[in-house]
């Protein structure tokens, strides 16, 4: 009877969270493929799928959206990695993770508009570039700041997962390597490094998949010099009232972050869910 | 079980008290009171002295809630659920509305400031005899310019956009149908054309255009042109007047070969319950003396001839935002294109914006 009980609590526990994922998780991604099946006369139809790939348009744009997520995920490792290592070197690691987590406390469009002042040819930045003699450049709208507000946005959440798996790395393990006469670029590219691939990978999946629909800042920063697959997909649902082929574009996008997930998934797996939710 | 059922009881109890709440927001989306009136409009869109004033006058209290897109706008009034009296569609829009039988005709009976407004704004295509609307503001779609940068007067067709010494120095305003639009005008070509080979040529100009644009951004581009962040922009004359409050080494010009003249009007949704108090706003608006302090206020262009003629010398001969007639002459009306249409125009517009 109490074994009875227990279980029936746990399955309660569950009807929460099985609720929340049916409605607002498998739901929403059926409409979306049931949606993207019809064209603008709301006729069941295949050609949507058609004209997304036989586009060159859109084809293009789903090149340049990887490629851009691409960028931005390799210039967050490049800055979240190091850091992360210095992280669990320091004395006091939680508080300069907290001061790291911070800027995630901050609304995403006032983190925009604030890269707006900075940026712009009176801006903060532009100032710096005058005094130190370069001469004021165009700073707005170009890929480069387009990819550092980008990268900036996305650092908190690469580097919680590698520090966590670098700070459950055992200190034995570096000692032994040394102690074995490993020189420090071969302790970290054969010890370190693949012993704290689980963080990377999960890093880059929290990383990677929000980049290729990002379409606030492609407008924002970028000017829409740089169009991604968001942008479409805004146009679709908002101007055009199309919204059969926003939605095909939508599901492109959500097997795209399956192969991600699936490529980048693998062993790391148990590692990665420890490292995000921790 | 006695857990399990205290878990599900619980989960009820949020779900109802979650159903209330939204019951209790829905009802208070336009209030149901008799003595109201539920304006929905665009945000800042009319001065609220003139609503107290409104209230002082006849006692009807004036409930705004306010949208960002026409396109909101109607499938909110669509889907229904709301009891808004009045709304501002621009022309397009008044078209499409009319069409979804989402509009209720005006009784011609009951207005009395309808021989103020100037006989060039009534009965236009968009809605003949002004059968269903009642102009509330016009304006154009034009090019502003820092003086700092651009010699003033050495921009005044859309072509001069396409000179080379302003490369990288033109900002656009992110609409489909405003910037293939201006592109057909410069070629003199019908900004509401649907002929795919000409739409295919606009966007081959605008092609050329791009090593000149600089960004292509919405509201923003007020901050932008205020801040001397660009040289030139392509906008709307509502958003040009507050650029030039901000800044004035900015001046607006409308391209004098054709450029799109644009229409936002009064009009009673079939979701309207308060006639009396919305036959009442309608004549109040109409009055010169409050139609001239609107559009003081707004900095829009008023469609009645007996306000403008109460507005400041200034304003009033003010070129930039009350042209000629012969350019009013050559200025278009949007029509409301069948969405396969729109998204004709959306295509190629996607189009140049990858390739700029």
């Amino acid at each position: 009877m109490q074994r009875k009980q227990r279980l029936s609590r746990n399955t309660a526990y569950f009807v929460p969270y099985t609720l929340w994922i049916l409605l607002f998780v498998i739901a929403p991604v059926l409409l979306l493929i049931y949606q993207s099946f019809f064209n603008i006369d709301g006729q069941f139809t295949f050609a949507n799928y058609q004209t997304y790939f036989s586009s060159s348009t859109y084809l293009m744009m789903t090149v340049n959206s990887v490629w851009y997520a691409f960028l931005i995920t390799l210039a967050t490792l490049l800055i979240s990695y190091p850091t992360a290592y210095l992280l669990n070197e320091t004395k006091h690691p939680q508080l300069w993770l907290l001061l790291i987590i911070m800027p995630t406390w901050i609304n995403l469009l006032l983190k925009a508009y604030a890269f707006i002042g900075i940026f712009s040819q009176a801006g903060i930045a532009n100032q710096f570039l005058s005094f130190i003699g370069i001469g004021p450049k165009q700073l707005l709208f170009t890929n480069f700041s387009f990819i550092f507000v980008a990268a900036y946005i996305q650092i908190p959440f690469m580097v919680l997962p590698i520090y966590n798996s670098i700070s459950e790395l055992k200190p034995s393990y570096v000692n032994a390597s040394r102690d074995l006469g490993a020189t420090n670029w071969q302790t970290f590219s054969r010890v370190i490094f693949p012993l704290t691939l689980p963080g990377v990978k999960a890093g880059i999946q929290a990383v990677f998949i929000p980049s290729l629909s990002l379409f606030m800042l492609t407008r924002l920063i970028g000017g829409n010099k740089v169009i991604t697959l968001g942008t479409a997909i805004e146009e679709h649902f908002l101007t055009t009232m199309n919204w059969g082929m926003g939605s095909t574009i939508g599901v492109v996008l959500i097997v795209a972050m399956v192969i991600i997930m699936w490529l980048t998934g693998g062993s790391g797996k148990r590692h990665a869910r420890k490292g995000l939710t921790k | 079980m006695k857990k399990l059922f205290s878990v599900i009881i619980a989960l009820f109890a949020v779900c109802g008290l979650l159903a209330f709440g939204a019951h209790h927001l829905q009802s208070s989306t336009g209030s149901t009171g008799s003595k109201v009136l539920n304006l929905y409009t665009w945000g800042d869109y009319i001065d609220p002295n003139l609503l107290k004033k409104f209230q002082k006058e006849t006692g009807y209290h004036v409930n705004v809630e306010t949208f960002d897109s026409n396109e909101a706008m109607f499938t909110k009034i669509k889907q229904g659920g709301t009891s808004y009296d009045l709304t501002v569609p621009s022309d397009y829009m008044i078209e499409k509305m009319k069409e979804a039988k989402l509009l209720l005709p005006l009784d011609k009976s009951k207005l009395t400031g309808m021989q103020n407004y100037d006989s060039r704004f009534m009965n236009l295509a968009f809605d003949r005899d002004n059968k269903y609307s009642v102009p509330y503001f016009w304006g154009t779609l034009g090019i502003i310019y820092n003086d700092k940068y651009v010699k003033p007067g050495s921009i005044q067709h859309w072509n001069d956009l396409w000179e080379q010494k302003y490369q990288n120095k033109i900002m656009l305003i992110d609409s489909a149908r405003d910037v293939m639009g201006f592109s057909l005008a410069s070629m003199g070509k019908s900004m509401n054309t649907t002929d795919p080979a000409t739409l295919l040529a606009a966007e081959n100009k605008l092609n050329r255009l791009a090593p000149n644009v600089k960004a292509v951004v919405a509201d923003e581009i007020k901050m932008y042109m205020i801040q001397n962040e660009a040289a030139v922009a392509v906008d709307w004359s509502g958003e040009a007047s507050e650029m030039l409050d901000g800044n004035s080494h900015l001046h607006y010009v409308v391209p004098s070969e054709g450029s799109n003249l644009w229409f936002d009007n009064l009009v009673i949704p079939k979701t309207a319950k308060h006639f009396k108090a919305i036959y009442a706003f309608l004549n109040f608006m109409s009055e010169p003396k409050n139609a001239a302090q609107n559009a003081e206020y707004i900095g829009y262009a008023t469609p009645n001839k007996k306000a403008k003629a109460l507005l400041p010398k200034a304003i009033r001969n003010d070129r930039q935002f009350y042209p000629d007639n012969q350019t009013i002459k050559h200025l278009q009306i949007y029509q409301n294109l069948s969405p396969e249409k729109v998204g004709l125009y959306n295509d190629r517009y996607l189009e140049f914006k990858m390739h700029h």
